[in-house]
C-alpha cells in the first residue's frame, strides 16, 4: 500500500489550542508544507507575533523568535540581516500586522527584506475576544463595534495584499482563502510560490489568508466557513496581485 | 595596536562598538546622537556588517532584538524621546534575556523638552523604563575615552549576563571632542551562546521568548532574573573616587556634571576645604557599598545632578543613617548647566554645615 498523505515534517505531532472551526490549523499546515517542499526547515527561523498565533513554536518544529505586538517584520529584518543564510518568515494576524504593526510591515516590505510574511485576516482580534480590527467589514458587529463598523467613523477595512503590491520592495503579494478544498489547493500553491521567492532569493513575499474565527464571530464552524465566501471574498478578492521576476 | 585620536564622544562610542565586534546597527536620527548612526553607516558596510536606518525607534529596537536573537553583537542608539519609544523592546529583550547595547545620549524633558545636557532620565534608565519590573546595567561615561571603553565593556556585560545594557550620556559627553586612546578590545572569557536561534538543523528546537504561561513558570523566571541582578550588584559596580580619603564632605554626581564637580572640588581643596568626589560609573548596579564607606568616613554627602533629584534617592538608600545627604540640582534647559564657581559656592555652604 502506498502512503499518499502525511503530516508535513516541519509540523509537530501535537494537538493545537485553536478553537473548533478556526483556520489557523489549516494555514499552519500549508506553511509547513511549503517549508518541506523547499527543504528549508533546518535553516528556518520563524518569527511569532502576538495573538492566537503566538504559540508558533509549539506547532512548528523550527527555531522561533517571539516578537512584540506588531513588530515581527522588524524582528525578522534583524534576524535575516544578521543571518542571511537563514530562511525567515513571520506569521501575523490582522490586528498585529494591519493596526499596531503598520509601520513595521510597510517598511520591511518597502526595503525588500528577503523574508516571507503570512498574514491571517479573520476580520477581528481573536486572542483578546473579538474586538474591531482594521480589516473588520463595514457593518460587522464586534465587541467594540456593537452597532456595526461605521465607515464614517471607523474607516474602511484595509486591503493589505493590494497595499503591499504597491511597494517597490515587494516581489510577491497574493490573497487566498482556505474555506473550501478548491481554495485550500490554490492556497497551497500560492504558499509554495511565496516561500519559493525567498528560497530563491527573489525578495519580499506576502500571503494574506482569509480565515474564520467562529468563536468571536458568534457562529458555528460551518456558518463561519460559509461567511468567508459570502461576505469576505467579495470585499477581499482572491488571487496573485503581484509577481515579480528576479531582478537582474 | 593603540591609536591616538581626537574625536567626539559619539564617534568614540561608535568606534568602541566596532572594536567590540558589533557589526549590526539599527537606528533613527535624533539630536544629539546622530554622529553614531552617521559613523556606522560609513563603517559597517566595509566590515561585512549591516546598517539600517529604521522607520522608527520602535523598528530599530526590534531589529536589534532579532539580530541579537541570532547571537550577533548588535546595537542601537537614540536620545530621550526615542528611548521612550524603545522601552517596549527593551522590556521584551530583558524578558527574553537577549544581549544588546543601547546608547542614550539623553536630552532634556519632559515631552519634546530641549536638546541641552540633562540627567532627567536617570529614573527611566536605572529603575526599568519599560513594563514588567526588570533592570538593565546602566553605564555613565564622563569622557570621550570612557565612551569608547565603556561601550566595549557594555557588549561584554550584555553577553555575560544575557541582558540589554545602556550607556547613558548627554550632549556634553556625546558632542565634546577629546583625545582618545583607542585600545584594542580587552580579552574576556564569555559564555557560548547556546540559546541563539540558528535554524535547528538536526538538533533541538531553540525558542527566544518572554511569554511564560505555565503554572509557576513566570514566577520562577522573575526570581531567576532577580538572582542575576543580585550577582551584578556583587560583581559589576564601578565607581571613581577623587580626594575622598580625608574628606569631610563627599560631592557625588555622574556623567557630565561630575566633570564640573571635579573642578569645583579641586577649587575647594585650594581653599583648604577637605572635599572629595565620588563618581558612580555604573548607575545600575549602583555602587552602594563604596559610596556608603566614603560617606560614613566623611559624614556628609552632597549630590549634584542636572535634574530636580533622582540619583539622590539611591544615594540616601546607600548611605542610610551613616551620613547626612544634601542635594543641589539644576533642571535641564538652555543656560542651566552650572559653572564650577556655582558648585564651589554650594560646596562652601555645605562644608560649613558639615564640620564635626
Amino acid at each position: 500500500m502506498q502512503q499518499v498523505f502525511q503530516r508535513p515534517q516541519s509540523l509537530k505531532d501535537v494537538q493545537t489550542h485553536f478553537c473548533p472551526g478556526c483556520h489557523h490549523g489549516t494555514i499552519h499546515r500549508l506553511v509547513a508544507d511549503a517549508m518541506d517542499l523547499h527543504g528549508v526547515q533546518d535553516r528556518t527561523i520563524g518569527v511569532a507575533s502576538v495573538g492566537c498565533s503566538v504559540f508558533l513554536y509549539g506547532y512548528f518544529d523550527i527555531d522561533v523568535v517571539e516578537a512584540p505586538h506588531g513588530r515581527a517584520p522588524a524582528v525578522a529584518t534583524g534576524v535575516k540581516r544578521a543571518k542571511p543564510d537563514s530562511f525567515v518568515f513571520t506569521y501575523q494576524g490582522d490586528g498585529d500586522l494591519a493596526a499596531i504593526g503598520t509601520a513595521e510591515i510597510i517598511h520591511a516590505a518597502n526595503r525588500g527584506e528577503d523574508i516571507t510574511v503570512v498574514f491571517v485576516n479573520n476580520t477581528t482580534y481573536g486572542m483578546t475576544g473579538g474586538q474591531m480590527a482594521p480589516t473588520t467589514l463595514v457593518g460587522q458587529k464586534t465587541s467594540t463595534s456593537p452597532y456595526g463598523r461605521d465607515k464614517s467613523k471607523d474607516g474602511s477595512p484595509i486591503k493589505m495584499a493590494e497595499l503591499m503590491a504597491q511597494l517597490g520592495g515587494v516581489a510577491y503579494s497574493a490573497r487566498v482563502a482556505v474555506d473550501s478544498p478548491k481554495h485550500v489547493l490554490e492556497a497551497k500553491k500560492v504558499m509554495r510560490e511565496a516561500f519559493g521567492y525567498q528560497a530563491q532569493g527573489k525578495g519580499f513575499s506576502f500571503v494574506e489568508v482569509l480565515s474564520a474565527c467562529p468563536t468571536n464571530w458568534g457562529m458555528n464552524p460551518l456558518k463561519a466557513n460559509a461567511r468567508i465566501g459570502e461576505e469576505m471574498i467579495p470585499y477581499f478578492p482572491l488571487g496573485v496581485i503581484k509577481k515579480e521576476e528576479a531582478a537582474d | 595596536m593603540s591609536k591616538r585620536l581626537f574625536v567626539k564622544g559619539n564617534e568614540a562610542a561608535a568606534m568602541g562598538a566596532v572594536e567590540a565586534g558589533c557589526r549590526y546597527y539599527f537606528g533613527y536620527p535624533i539630536t544629539p546622537q546622530s554622529d553614531i548612526p552617521e559613523y556606522l553607516s560609513r563603517e559597517l558596510p566595509g566590515l561585512n556588517g549591516e546598517f539600517i536606518q529604521a522607520e522608527s525607534e520602535i523598528g530599530a529596537i526590534n531589529m536589534l532584538l532579532g539580530a541579537s536573537a541570532t547571537g550577533a553583537r548588535a546595537m542601537t542608539s537614540s536620545s530621550s524621546p526615542g528611548i521612550s519609544l524603545k522601552q517596549e523592546g527593551i522590556s521584551y529583550m530583558a524578558g527574553a534575556e537577549l544581549p544588546g547595547v543601547i546608547i542614550n545620549i539623553s536630552r532634556s524633558g519632559p515631552g519634546l523638552g530641549g536638546i541641552d545636557a540633562s540627567q532627567s532620565d536617570y529614573f527611566q534608565s536605572v529603575k526599568g523604563g519599560g513594563h514588567g519590573g526588570y533592570h538593565i546595567p546602566v553605564l555613565a561615561p564622563n569622557s570621550v575615552q570612557e565612551m569608547y571603553d565603556l561601550t566595549m565593556h557594555a557588549f561584554d556585560l550584555a553577553d555575560l549576563y544575557r541582558t540589554p545594557v545602556m550607556l547613558l550620556g548627554d550632549s556634553v559627553i556625546g558632542q565634546m571632542k577629546e583625545a582618545l586612546i583607542a585600545n584594542p578590545r580587552p580579552v574576556r572569557e564569555l559564555p557560548a551562546k547556546g540559546w541563539a536561534v540558528r535554524g535547528k538543523g538536526g538538533a533541538e528546537q531553540r525558542v527566544v521568548k518572554s511569554l511564560f504561561l505555565g503554572d509557576g513558570e513566570l514566577e520562577a523566571h522573575n526570581w531567576r532574573l532577580h538572582a542575576k541582578y543580585q550577582v551584578m550588584k556583587e560583581k559589576e559596580c564601578i565607581s571613581e573616587e577623587y580626594e575622598t580619603a580625608d574628606a569631610r564632605l563627599i560631592v557625588t554626581g555622574f556623567g557630565s556634571v561630575s566633570r564640573i564637580a571635579h573642578t569645583a572640588v579641586t577649587m575647594a581643596r585650594a581653599e583648604g576645604m577637605k572635599v572629595g568626589l565620588f563618581r558612580p560609573v555604573t548607575l545600575f548596579p549602583f555602587p552602594e557599598q563604596a559610596l556608603a564607606q566614603a560617606a560614613a568616613r566623611a559624614g556628609k554627602v552632597l549630590v549634584v545632578e542636572l535634574n530636580t533629584g533622582q540619583m539622590v534617592e539611591d544615594v540616601r538608600l546607600s548611605v542610610g543613617a551613616a551620613a547626612q545627604v544634601a542635594f543641589y540640582g539644576r533642571p535641564p534647559g538652555a543656560g542651566s548647566l552650572p559653572s564650577p564657581e556655582e558648585l564651589l559656592e554650594v560646596i562652601r555652604k555645605n562644608y560649613e554645615g558639615s564640620a564635626r
